[in-house]
């Protein structure tokens, strides 16, 4: 591996794309580019090999991330990184996984693949950025947009429900599920390290900001204000265990939610052919 | 390979030649969902695979099944799926991504009756149109189909050597009754039939392109954890495989997309004759209209009639200028198919002006008899 150095922007710099790909596509101030900063800082510090990374995304704003990234990367049809994923891994165990989604992309038309991967408990680690509409294709309700929320396919309110992206994975069988916030980038920064450690199917829930679609059809502002919004009612789940439910009314809980061991797909796989091959041994 | 039974004449099932085929072409990746009449591809391929060295996984969908074999591809495997027309309607457009980043990889589609739900049980060739043009855009594509058990083992080797060679996804078109008939067979020792690996890139890495355009077009292909780092994307991509919106970049990259194939169309096509030599008739047909075709020949010749018979094992790209050749002496053809006329309207393309075309289509799931085959042959020399 290249030297490296220890701080700020040489360490980003390490980690991107050399070739002609800037400036990006997200706007100014977009939670997606302090993610991907948080993830390059992640793995800086577990010091993996640029060549054994593999960064697989689907469609949307957030996943076109991994072009930027120096690693392995492929970004594929919309909803459908974890499927792909899920390919990557099992051909090449040894290749540290990681997927890039957004609320859309991992929730509603990826829904299916979402629970599954969750199920099968494969050492992919999923960073889930969730800024609660479709950014790409214009601000459009997502499965996570708030009821009573706008946008432009909900132009008198959204009167649907919505998902809880952190108890659906733990319901589906995720062995890793947290939630960090783009305002709160150091703890983001652990919970995707942590995440990207665990041994099994790992969620990171970004709260994250589209100023320019939900901020700006909701009246909360631009990257500045949202991400302020995301101080005041982010709290760690150390102290919400300590505090009445009532407490938490307009509070979202952040930090390491759930983990459990359980074992991981592909070692199971690799136990099964060990034994197989034990069997036709003793033939 | 273990267990494959090399060189003895054993009975088997299409599907299962399908996978011996697979095996023998190097298999090392399968992702699939059930359906009818497909399924017996992944119940053997889950027995075979974990004791070959492989990998084998059930998806929860066919849109996830074709994705995983992309993403295998793309780490280095040689990579199948197996379904049925429902299921290769889902597949789609996950198809057309692995089209656009040049994925190898292998589709075997056991086609039964459409459309929808249709016909699980019942044989059709209902997706003939479908693997030339169902995901959207343009692009060439590839499919081959088997007549016999023993093509099936054929058609699937070669499906794996074309996808490699071109770096392409190739349907193998089989369907209902080939899947399931049981024919005796010898599988072929290693070394019998070719069996083509990846072209891998021989360049430092920082001099790498993914999508590089050469005057071979097809490029070289490293996979993920080699060292090399690239960016696959399903966006019209620059060499580098980065998004791009120059006109020129475009262009090139569509033309890479189907001149890639187009050019080096003789290498892909196959086409059986027989009686073909003297023959003023003859009748098209594939995959196991091929076998009611042959038999219909054989007894109308024992008629005095001079009709011939064409197997197309390769569907696309279609043999333009080969059957032309092939209609020099033919005053009238019969284009024998399973769905309401698919194959008939290439030929009527193709076909020279002193050869006319007609249409012997059957799709009430039933098979092609020799005898309507028969029939139709003598209404037409009237
Ligand atoms: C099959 C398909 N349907 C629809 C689209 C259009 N589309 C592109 S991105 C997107 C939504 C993206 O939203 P999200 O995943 O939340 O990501 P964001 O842009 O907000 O980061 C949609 C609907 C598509 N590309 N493919
Ligand atoms: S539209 Fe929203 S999500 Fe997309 S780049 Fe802009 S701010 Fe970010």
């Amino acid at each position: 591996m290249m030297e490296k150095i220890a701080h700020g922007s040489d360490v980003t710099h390490h980690y991107l794309r050399p070739k002609k790909k800037f400036p990006n596509v997200w706007c100014a101030g977009c939670g997606n580019g302090i993610v991907m900063g948080a993830l390059i800082r992640s793995i800086d510090r577990l010091d993996l090999d640029k060549d054994n990374v593999a960064v697989v995304s689907g469609i949307g704003c957030s996943s076109r991330m991994p072009v930027y990234l120096d690693f392995n990367t492929l970004h594929t049809t919309h909803g459908r990184a974890l499927a792909f994923a899920t390919g990557v891994k099992i051909a090449k165990p040894n290749l540290t996984v990681i997927v890039i989604t957004g609320d859309g992309d991992a929730l509603a038309i990826g829904g299916n693949h979402f629970i599954h991967t969750c199920r099968r408990n494969i050492n992919i680690t999923t960073i889930l950025i969730d800024n609660r509409i479709y950014g790409m294709t214009g601000g459009q309700f997502a499965p996570t947009t708030p009821g009573g929320s706008f946008a432009t396919t909900a132009p008198y309110g959204n009167y649907e429900k919505q998902f809880d992206v952190v108890k659906l994975a733990i319901g589906a069988g995720a062995s890793y599920v947290a939630r960090g916030t783009v305002y709160h980038v150091q703890q983001l920064e652990k919970l995707i390290e942590a995440g990207i450690k665990k041994k099994g199917f790992s969620v990171v829930d970004v709260v994250s900001n589209c100023h320019t679609y939900y901020g700006r059809f909701n009246k909360e502002g631009d990257a500045v204000e949202m991400l302020s919004w995301m101080k005041k009612h982010a709290m760690p789940i150390e102290a919400v265990r300590k505090i009445p439910p009532e407490k938490m009314k307009g509070k979202f809980v952040t930090g390491l939610i759930h983990e459990h061991d359980a074992t991981e797909f592909t070692h199971e796989y690799q136990m099964m052919v060990d034994r197989l091959a034990q069997k036709e041994a003793e033939k | 390979m273990k267990r494959s039974g090399i060189g003895k004449a054993r009975l088997l099932q299409g599907n299962e030649a399908c996978v011996r085929g697979a095996l023998y072409a190097g298999v090392e990746f399968f992702a699939g969902y059930p359906i009818t009449p497909s399924t017996e591809v992944a119940e053997a391929m889950a027995r075979e695979l974990p004791r070959n060295g492989g990998k084998f996984i059930q998806m929860e969908d066919e849109i996830a099944s074709i994705a995983a074999v992309i993403g295998a591809s793309n780490a280095g495997c040689k990579a199948m799926t197996a379904t049925s027309g429902p299921g290769y309607s889902l597949m789609q457009e996950n198809i057309g991504y692995a089209y656009m980043t040049e994925t190898p990889c292998v589709i075997i589609n056991v086609q039964r009756g459409g459309p929808s739900t249709g016909l699980p049980t019942k044989i059709a060739q209902s997706d003939t149109m479908q693997a030339r043009w169902g995901t959207h855009g343009d692009y060439t594509a590839i499919a081959v189909a088997p007549s016999t058990v023993k093509e099936c083992f054929e058609e699937t080797v070669r499906a794996f050597n074309l996808s490699e060679r071109f770096r392409t996804p190739v349907t193998v078109l089989s369907d209902e009754v080939l899947g399931h008939m049981r024919e005796m067979m010898v599988i072929p020792e290693k070394g019998e039939l070719e069996v083509t690996e990846r072209h891998k890139p021989d360049v430092p890495h920082e001099w790498y392109k993914h999508f590089e355009i050469s005057p071979s077009f097809v490029s070289p292909m490293a996979s993920f954890g080699e060292g090399y780092r690239y960016n696959v994307t399903g966006l019209t991509h620059d060499e580098d495989g980065f998004p791009t919106a120059n006109p020129i970049e475009i262009k090139n990259k569509m033309e890479k997309l189907r001149f890639k194939i187009e050019r080096f169309a003789d290498e892909i096509h196959k086409i059986r004759m027989d009686m073909m030599d003297d023959a003023h008739f003859t009748v098209v047909s594939y995959g196991s209209v091929s076998r009611a075709a042959r038999q219909a020949v054989t007894m109308a010749r024992e008629r005095r009639i001079k009709v011939g018979a064409i197997q197309l094992r390769t569907i696309w790209p279609f043999p333009d200028m080969k059957l032309r050749e092939m209609f020099a002496g033919v005053r009238k053809v019969i284009v024998a198919e399973l769905n309401m006329g698919q194959l008939v309207n290439e030929i009527k393309r193709v076909a020279p002006r002193h050869t006319e075309v007609f249409s012997l289509a059957r799709y009430d799931g039933e098979v092609m008899t020799p005898h309507q085959i028969l029939e139709k042959i003598r209404e037409v020399i009237k």
